[in-house]
């Protein structure tokens, strides 16, 4: 089958991630001793791409860019920051979420990645507070409604100003006929625990709720008058400081930008980063990501740590991974299948796996450990068909082991030969990535074995053929004179399915086990919004998000399914 | 109880039969009270005012003069007449039967106008609370208190609305409109004009002219609405707003008048060396008063404009003199800044999102008339000096020219540039200073007039110009 299109009708500028907070158009990062100040101040000719205005403090992926840059920043350059307040530099207007023309003027590919992305970033607010001590205050000095209040419910505490005007909303269904998707839904009953029926009534009222009922109904924790309201919340972030622990090991650094080197080699694009390797066949709609293990010796105390900086075998190598995956995300829609390989000495990268668990002690070695637990799920997340093939020169071991066991399946090379391929497990592998539904990657693979995983623990030597497969932890081993053949037709066969059902199918199977908020707000949630998305109610003709703006009213289908 | 009776509340709306709204009233009617003694009007609670109450919708029975406390004054809640077999005259639902009540789907944009709209009313009554210690004569005096009394009647009218057809949520919007303050940090009035101090008679007059002429376009444009009550609420507010233009157009015009006789008097035909403001001043309490006036009609490229209108909620002004009633095909050419700032390019804009400049554009034409009367008065006393309207450009605060500077005639300006020519266009503080500094002493003595203005052409209801329009309690 061919494809029927390309993501986009024009050629457009690919999307890139890095930034600086001195190049940031849209967010004001200020420090008052442990306090941070992230001001939403959104420059609204700059948006991302033509043909909108970004008004009233809305946001495109280009802000969000911005927002997980900040947070990231604050994570590794200050941990000195245990509280986060974040406010808006408008008078009157804290945020009026994601800008409606550019969901309306996007394809569906990259309102999904664009909603994606959003998502993962608020998490991060919360995985900041919950491994960082880095607690998110929102301070609502104005109108916080759709995704400008789910950005405050991404924060531990919400504080709205009360001046008879400022209000929490989710108007999204009222008026746009989608939903709050950014995980507003699911943080209001689950993480906020509203109650559903007023839930109900707050989610359809598109003026919103404003003071003490928005505090007496759970939306925010409570309500100042403007003229009180700065020194309250700065009273808050204070209460949150004075009760925090400082974190010890040593002093910050300066996160170093990650820029491949991009080569187009006639059919094939090479992105070159110094762990990492993309390479996208343009013509089979395939990528294949690469990640290569340490070399050097790993950082054996926290002045070691500090002097490798940004050079940190794991540091380095996993935001390259998480930049590639970005890329093939947003610039690559059409590629259906990522094969995931690595190449390096075992040893090696046993060898810094536990080095970081020996640095747990320093909040650097924990945050690179927390780094890595998030580039992980984002792997997790990518909506595409992941195989992993271990071939001679792999090292596919601890953390790099959960590369192969994120992998919707994975090939092993049988072979007995000197340099025969193997698998290895380390510490890491028992807790340190957690997927989003709370379980280890070989927790939820042996979810019918909980004991299984108890007994891999002993596993001190890498694994052969025979025994990965009798462990469960390949898929297959085909030896060398069916390899080509197997590994070549699965990937072939793989790519001729539909995108949309792989889609569907991949995710149902890789999340097993427990629901967690994180597991609603990617399946429930994100899976009604790109439902709803895809619906003539919102995006047809005549739909509410077309309509958007637009001289007439929306129609809408009233058959209900 | 007692004080929510037909005979206390003049009505047409049978009040004494519908006890749903006595409830809501009954609750309502005392903060109102407290909120006109602790925000009305300054140092006059107690007096008698030669005023108009509207006692019924008939001929007769609109303009009622009596001497009256003003907390005593009776607010009365009035609906024009209904029309018989009444259509909705545009939008989507054209031809349709009007709404007597308000359809579900359209409650909250219903509930955003009408909020919107009744939170200017008492705005104006805080605006002008001290006036009073400052008027030029008892006639100024009283047509002060006239506006204030009516305002409060307004904000009366869009009180019924809400308590009537929104429910519990309409009753706690009504209770809201009585907690804003103008110009309070905590708890501001909804739109920016009206959180702006009115500190002295000229800015009054300005007001009266140019802000009350929004309500007249805002008013007129709801007259039209497919929600029948509100339509016919704010047709009986428009002969109210009236009154509250001629004040702003006569008041100016005696300005004007006054500081022609200064000039004449004064060598160099200095007015200000005379005690008079002089035309300069004037004009730029012209530019004032119109700019923050076009703000409050909203974005020139609105979405709201559009859904408005497309529901049946708000039209154009006096929506019949206009021959397409769907307003769907059409554009309007509006001058958009264009992305660099460096200027403006026109933009064709679908004509149901262009609304708001559409009222804007008619408000512009009717604020003319009253300079074309000035000028006039200047043309005959051989005065050169002609008041001008600056562009719709200058001194925005909101819409596609918010954030930019032009000059009043509408050319774009550097921000150094502005800064240094803002001065010569707008009210300076010392400008400021000057006038309040020549109303200092309040003129109480019937007939008298304050030294910077002329009197009037003929007093109220036909009395004479030293009637005692206002009777002091103390003197």
């Amino acid at each position: 089958m061919k494809a029927m299109e390309s993501a986009t009708s024009q050629p457009q500028e690919p999307v890139r991630f890095g930034t600086h907070p001195s190049r940031y158009h849209h967010w004001k990062l200020s420090f008052d001793g442990s306090v941070a100040r992230l001001v939403m101040a959104v420059d609204d000719q700059h948006a991302l791409r033509d043909g909108y205005v970004l008004k009233l403090n809305s946001y495109d992926l280009g802000v969000d860019i911005e927002l997980a840059d900040a947070v990231q920043r604050l994570r590794f350059e200050h941990p000195e920051v245990h509280a986060i307040v974040v406010s808006s530099g408008t008078d009157n207007c804290f945020c009026a979420g994601a800008n409606i023309y550019m969901l309306g003027s996007s394809t569906h590919a990259f309102k999904v990645n664009f909603c994606k992305f959003t998502n993962e970033t608020r998490l991060y607010l919360e995985d900041a507070f919950s491994h960082s001590g880095q607690t998110y205050v929102a301070a609502l000095n104005g109108v916080a409604s759709g995704g400008g209040y789910e950005l405050a419910l991404a924060c531990e505490e919400i504080y709205l100003q009360d001046d008879a005007s400022s209000a929490v909303s989710f108007p999204e269904t009222p008026l746009l006929a989608v939903l709050p998707g950014t995980g507003g839904l699911t943080r209001l009953v689950d993480k906020r625990k509203v109650r559903r029926d007023l839930a109900d009534v707050f989610s359809t009222l598109a003026e919103g709720v404003r003071g003490k009922r928005a505090k007496d109904w759970g939306l925010v924790e409570d309500v100042f008058p403007k003229s009180k309201f700065e020194a309250e919340v700065k009273k808050r972030a204070a209460a949150i400081v004075a009760a925090a622990s400082p974190k010890t090991g040593g002093p910050a650094f300066e996160l170093a930008q990650v820029v491949p080197e991009r080569r187009d080699e006639g059919g094939k694009l090479v992105s070159l980063y110094r762990h990492v390797e993309l390479t996208i066949d343009t013509v089979h709609r395939l990528a294949t990501l690469l990640v290569r293990g340490p070399t050097g010796a790993a950082p054996k105390s926290s002045e070691e740590l500090r002097s490798q900086g940004n050079d940190t075998w794991h540091l380095r190598a996993f935001r390259e991974l998480d930049d590639a995956l970005l890329d093939l995300r947003f610039n690559h829609p059409t590629v259906g299948l990522i094969v995931l390989k690595t190449a390096g000495d075992p040893a090696k990268v046993r060898e810094h796996d536990e080095a970081l668990i020996e640095l747990q002690k320093d909040w650097l070695g924990r945050e690179i450990l927390f780094h890595t637990a998030r580039v992980l799920r984002r792997l997790d997340l990518t909506a595409r068909s992941l195989f992993a093939t271990i071939e001679p020169g792999s090292c596919f071991v601890g953390s790099l082991f959960e590369i192969s066991i994120a992998a919707d399946r994975s090939y092993l090379l049988a072979s007995d030969a000197e340099n025969a391929p193997k698998l290895g497990l380390s510490a890491v592998n028992f807790g340190s990535f957690p997927m989003s539904n709370g379980l280890t990657r070989l927790q939820t693979r042996f979810l019918a074995k909980p004991a299984h995983v108890d007994a891999l623990r002993a596993c001190e030597d890498l694994l052969d053929h025979e025994e990965a497969l009798r462990l469960g932890l390949v898929t297959f081993a085909p030896d060398d004179i069916d390899w080509e053949d197997d590994v070549r037709i699965a990937i072939e066969e793989r790519a001729s399915l539909s995108p949309d059902a792989l889609t569907g199918m991949e995710a149902n199977l890789r999340f097993a086990g427990p629901e967690t908020m994180e597991t609603k707000i990617f399946a429930r949630l994100s899976a009604w919004q790109n439902w709803i998305f895809q619906r003539p109610n919102a995006v047809g003709e005549r739909g509410a998000l077309t309509m958007y703006g637009r001289p007439e009213r929306p129609e809408f289908d009233w058959r209900r399914t | 109880m007692s004080h929510i009776s037909s005979e206390r509340i003049p009505n047409n709306v049978d009040l004494g039969g519908d006890r749903k709204l006595q409830r809501a009233l009954e609750e309502w009617q005392p903060r109102f009270i407290d909120w006109w003694k602790e925000m009305g009007p300054e140092g006059f609670q107690e007096d008698q005012i030669y005023l108009r109450t509207a006692i019924s919708v008939e001929a007769d029975g609109w303009a009622h003069f009596d001497y009256v406390k003003m907390p005593d004054y009776r607010w009365g809640i009035f609906l024009a007449e209904p029309t018989k077999d009444r259509t909705i005259g545009f939008g989507d639902n054209y031809g349709k039967p009007v709404w007597d009540s308000v359809p579900g789907e359209h409650r909250n944009a219903l509930r955003r106008l009408i909020v919107t709209q009744g939170d200017t009313e008492p705005a104006s009554v805080e605006q002008q609370r001290l006036l009073g210690l400052t008027c030029p004569s008892l006639y100024d005096l009283r047509n002060l208190f006239q506006v204030n009394v009516e305002e409060g009647r307004h904000l009366w009218a869009m009180v019924y609305l809400l308590q009537s057809y929104f429910g519990r949520d309409g009753r706690e919007e009504a209770e809201a409109l009585l907690e804003r303050r103008s110009g309070n940090e905590d708890k501001p009035r909804i739109l920016g004009a009206f959180n702006e101090p009115c500190r002295h008679w000229l800015s009054f007059f300005m007001f009266t002219y140019f802000t009350d002429r929004d309500g007249k376009y805002q008013l007129l444009a709801l007259a039209e609405s497919g929600f029948d009550a509100l339509a016919r609420t704010t047709r009986f507010m428009l002969t109210e707003e009236a009154h509250h233009m001629f004040v702003g157009e006569t008041g100016i015009g005696r300005i004007v008048e006054r500081t022609i006789e200064l000039m004449k008097q004064n060598a160099n035909g200095d007015a200000r060396a005379e005690g008079g403001i002089d035309l300069g001043t004037m004009q730029k309490y012209v530019n004032l008063w119109y700019s923050v006036s076009l703000d409050l009609f909203g974005s020139e490229i609105s979405s709201n404009a559009a859904s408005y209108f497309a529901s049946g909620l708000k039209a154009r002004a006096k929506e019949d003199r206009y021959a397409d009633h769907l307003a769907l095909e059409s554009t309007m050419l509006l001058d958009v800044p264009n992305a660099d700032k460096t200027g403006c390019e026109p933009q064709e804009v679908a004509l149901r999102n262009a609304m708001n400049e559409v009222l804007r554009g008619e408000y512009v034409e009717d604020s003319q008339r009253g300079m074309d009367k000035w000028n006039r008065q200047l043309e005959g006393a051989g005065v050169p000096f002609r008041f001008t309207l600056p562009s719709k450009r200058f001194h925005r605060a909101s819409g596609i020219y918010a954030g930019l500077h032009f000059d009043p005639d509408g050319t774009i300006l550097s921000s150094a540039e502005w800064d240094a020519k803002k001065d010569g266009w707008l009210p300076t503080e010392g400008d400021e200073v000057f006038v309040s500094g020549l109303m200092q002493r309040p003129i109480y003595e019937p007939g008298q007039m304050a030294h910077w203005i002329a009197p009037p052409a003929r007093g109220i209801k036909g009395r004479p110009l030293d009637f005692e329009y206002v009777k002091r309690q103390d003197g």
